[in-house]
């Protein structure tokens, strides 16, 4: 026991390490857009954790907040000629606002009906925003070319966005460490497995929830802004449809809801998948991804409802079992 | 001195009166059994107390403040909280960390409420399983760490509903020994029950509720011998076995 | 005034196939306890069916429609042997996500199969409109309307009339006292899929007569059917009814008056609305 912390601590310094010295060794521009992408999902998967894993609220609606993130930045600087990284607090202000709005309403609902309002939230903002001429309506944006730098969170180099999106996914992960270790995350979980029991216990689950998608909904707006300003074009197709929702709960649910490292794990099984079956297979590629996920989701949900986390997990039991039997036959 | 009391309490389903005009009260350090055949509206009086459920009448007093239509968790910060009847464990959590869930009531941090959560777990018997999933527990253990979960809390007002129904009768000995424990920390207790043999030596009050009315109030003695429980509730099946025993 | 008497015929008329297809959803929904997210999807191969039958022999839907019923009952049967059953006793979150993943991969299945654009019959048996009083009637969606009403007819006929539905209804009020009574459960969710399916087989093999069909075309029906379902309430048929009309209405006339692009939103608002509001619905019983 006493030596298996300061191993885990030596993992993860060599993890950080490992990621820091990616840029120097990883030039090909295909390999870092992959991993930026998947430190993108890494955020937005845990960021969904929050709520659909601790707090067991499965929402099919998290592009909205991904959505709004991107088109607040993009038109205050469109529009208006806000610096990006104002605009990505601006969009942080906004999901949190909207978070608040929607809050009232479908944290009344459970379940199903919580899982339905949220897909039904998310199509109307997408409908509103295909049909919202002054924001581009379905052709979307094109972000302006500014000179590379970071003021203008623009970039030729695919370098700082890499250092970007890792500090975003390092910055979720810490919140995510803070409610794990705090009162927030045992109180989620309680609210998950009853609520009835968490309120006896002296649990606010409303204000508990709230807390919860407040800030699953400011880091998913975070992203959302970062994408903007990596990819310099949007549209409600690719940051507000129902596709990107599904893809940001998966991530988590592949991985393992409601687990620390999950979200991490499915978001470094998924997100090559995708790309690559992307890259391959070109636009009919999307049947192949569809396929490929259904069939995903389908089995974790028949075979392993606790993702690819509770499978390590039991593999580590059953090693160290093993380990202890040793032990004993020597002893 | 009254540390909860009602005073014409009546909560209504639809047509039914599930509780109807309830004078009640406990007093601090009290252990009182409420009582009464099914339907009697028992854990629907615990669902009011604890702010479950709104009263549709009359009021409810804790520590001399009215708190009718106070929401459970705002009852439990202040020292109410319960058990159910139907336990409703955090399945996917360890035994320790559905401790540590009421501990963080007034727990500053997590090391806090896991250092108290184990001294609770060791109080109550349960030590050797903190790790356990809880979903894996007996039925027994089950009830026994809802108790345990709720003293976290630390409660001035426990309400146990049915903490023995379903047990084997070890079970029930070990279980009324963790209630008397309990009772002796200086909690006071109200314990619904249906098994009158552990109710009677328990409570030093009994409560009879009957058709969501209160119909009787007393000491244990009085109460097993009062004709209208005995025909409201004990019923027939009661005193045939009081006659078989040939007790009292 | 013939623009709204327009709106409100062709509301209706939707509004009638809503209804249907919300039927087989809630039967699900009570007797298996299970809420199938890929229910517009079960559509979507009902009318991609009835295309590909029509395609490749020229049998008009009208006609191959008992085929479909069935194919759809069989498969419904076969997604619950697979696909449900191991999560019948699974916690919520594999249950939410069980039929959502099926939903995404009967998806890509017609993706892969049919390709992503839209079909739609060239010359249907049935086609054209009759005029009355000035409004244009379409013939093939006044055959859906009836149809439609005669499915859910004999749906209800089967769940009310028939010691069938008497097991149904008993599995539906509480499984342990219904196997108690012996009524095996499983065989009354297999008897529950294979109606719930079936059902969407007369929808889908109405609807293709007058709606493309592509592989996305569950999704909105799917969301609809929940709609109707919140709505009229749950486990109500003539609430089903009452619901679907008005959505139909609701969309037709948003659809109309104000833009098609828009028109499913005020439907979804209606279902925050009585979800968060009304949660029995319409009719509901609870
Ligand atoms: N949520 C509810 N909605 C409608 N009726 C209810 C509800 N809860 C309880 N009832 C009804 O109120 C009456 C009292 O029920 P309650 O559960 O309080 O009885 P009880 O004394 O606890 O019985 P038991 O000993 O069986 O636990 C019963 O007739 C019951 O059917
Ligand atoms: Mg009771």
């Amino acid at each position: 026991m006493a030596r298996r912390i300061p191993r885990q601590a030596w993992a993860l310094g060599l993890f950080l390490l490992i990621l820091l010295l990616i840029p120097l060794a990883i030039t090909n521009r295909y390999w870092m857009n992959l991993l930026i992408t998947t430190f993108m999902f890494v955020s937005l998967g845990q960021a969904w954790n929050w709520v659909g894993g601790y707090a067991g609220q499965i929402s099919f609606g998290h592009a909205a907040f991904f959505g709004l993130g991107a088109y607040t930045s993009t038109l205050l600087l469109t529009k208006f000629g806000v610096n990006p990284w104002l605009g990505m607090l601006a969009a942080g202000v906004v999901a949190i606002a909207v978070a608040f709005l929607i809050g009232w309403p479908v944290f009344r609902l459970q379940g199903h009906y919580f899982a339905i309002a949220t897909i039904a939230l998310g199509e109307i903002l997408r409908i509103g925003f295909d049909n919202w001429e002054w924001a581009g309506g379905a052709s979307g944006i094109e972000l302006p070319i500014m000179e590379s730098s970071f003021l203008h969170f623009q970039f030729f180099s695919k370098v700082p966005y890499y250092f970007i999106a890792l500090a975003l996914a390092l910055i979720t992960y810490g919140i995510t460490w803070w409610m794990t270790n705090s009162k927030v995350g045992y109180y989620l979980r309680a609210i998950r497995e009853d609520q009835d029991a968490a309120r006896a216990l002296g649990v606010n689950p409303t204000k508990y929830k709230y807390i919860a998608l407040m800030l699953s909904a400011m880091i998913t707006a975070f992203v959302g802004t970062f994408y903007a300003q990596y990819i310099l074009f949007i549209d409600p197709a690719s940051t507000m449809a129902l596709d990107l929702s599904i893809l940001i709960s998966l991530v988590a649910v592949l991985g393992g809801a409601g687990s620390f490292l999950g979200p991490l794990l499915g978001a470094f099984l998924l997100i090559p998948i995708n790309e690559l079956t992307r890259s391959f297979l070109g636009g009919g590629g999307r049947a192949y991804n569809l396929i490929i996920y259904g069939a995903l989701i389908m089995a974790i949900a028949i075979w392993q409802p606790g993702g690819l986390w509770e499978l390590l997990e039991r593999w580590r039991k059953r090693r160290r079992g093993r380990k202890q039997e040793v032990t004993h036959e020597a002893a | 001195m009254k540390l909860l009391e009602t005073r014409g309490l009546t909560k209504r389903f639809g047509g039914l009166l599930a509780n109807n005009n309830v004078d009640f009260y406990v007093d601090k350090g009290e252990m009182v059994g409420l009582i009464g055949p099914n339907g009697a509206g028992k854990t629907t009086f615990f669902n009011v107390l604890t702010g479950f459920y709104k009263p549709d009448g009359g009021q409810v007093l804790f520590k001399g403040q009215s708190v009718g239509g106070k929401s459970p968790e705002w009852l439990c910060a202040r020292g109410l909280t319960r058990t159910f009847q139907v336990v409703k464990t955090l399945k996917g959590m360890s035994v320790l960390e559905n401790v540590m869930v009421g501990a963080f009531v007034h727990a500053r941090n997590a090391s806090e409420a896991r250092r108290k959560s184990e001294e609770i777990l060791r109080f109550g018997g349960l030590y050797e399983k903190k790790d356990m999933q809880a979903g894996g527990l007996t039925i027994a253990d089950k009830k026994r760490l809802e108790m345990l979960r709720a003293l976290a809390t630390e409660p001035d007002l426990l309400l146990l509903d049915e903490a023995m129904a379903g047990l084997n009768p070890s079970e029930v000995q070990e279980a009324v020994a963790l209630v008397r424990r309990i009772h002796q920390e200086g909690v006071t207790i109200i314990l619904v029950e249906h098994v009158m043999e552990v109710v009677m030596p328990l409570s030093q009050r009994v409560v009879v509720l009957a058709g969501g009315e209160k119909i009787a109030e007393g000491p244990p003695d009085v109460i097993a011998h009062d004709p209208v429980v005995i025909q409201a509730y004990l019923g027939e099946k009661y005193a045939r076995r009081r006659q078989a025993l040939g007790e009292l | 005034m013939t623009d709204l008497m327009q709106v409100l015929a062709s509301g209706v008329l939707m509004g009638l196939v809503y209804a249907l297809i919300s039927l087989g959803l809630t039967l699900i929904w009570g007797v298996v306890e299970i809420v199938n997210f890929a229910h517009g999807d079960f559509l979507m191969l009902a009318m991609y069916l009835a295309f590909t039958i029509y395609a490749a022999f020229h049998l008009d839907p009208l006609i191959s429609l008992p085929l479909v019923v069935i194919a759809l009952a069989i498969f419904g049967v076969i997604i619950h042997k697979f696909v449900i059953r191991p999560v019948l006793k699974a916690p919520m979150l594999a249950q939410i996500f069980v039929t959502f993943g099926l939903m995404i991969f009967l998806r890509g299945m017609a993706q892969f199969i049919w390709g992503p654009d839209y079909k739609a019959i060239p010359d249907p048996l049935v086609s054209g409109s009759v005029q009355i009083g000035g409004v244009y009637l379409s013939l093939p969606q006044m055959v859906a309307g009836v149809g439609s009403v005669l499915g859910a007819a004999i749906i209800a006929w089967i769940v009310y009339r028939t010691e069938l539905g008497r097991g149904l209804r008993a599995v539906a009020e509480d499984r342990e006292a219904a196997s108690l009574m012996g009524i095996s459960p499983e065989k009354m969710y297999i008897a529950t899929w294979a109606l719930g399916a079936g059902s969407l087989g007369i929808a889908g093999a109405l609807l293709v007569n007058f709606f493309y069909v592509f592989p996305e075309v569950g999704g909105v029906f799917g969301l609809l059917a929940f709609v109707t379902v919140a709505l009229g309430g749950f486990g109500s048929v003539a609430g089903a009814f009452i619901a679907g009309i008005i959505i139909g209405l609701v969309q037709m006339s948003a659809g109309f008056f104000i833009d098609p692009a828009i028109k499913d939103i005020p439907v979804y608002l209606i279902y925050l609305l009585v979800v968060v509001l009304r949660p029995q619905g319409l009719l509901g019983e609870f």
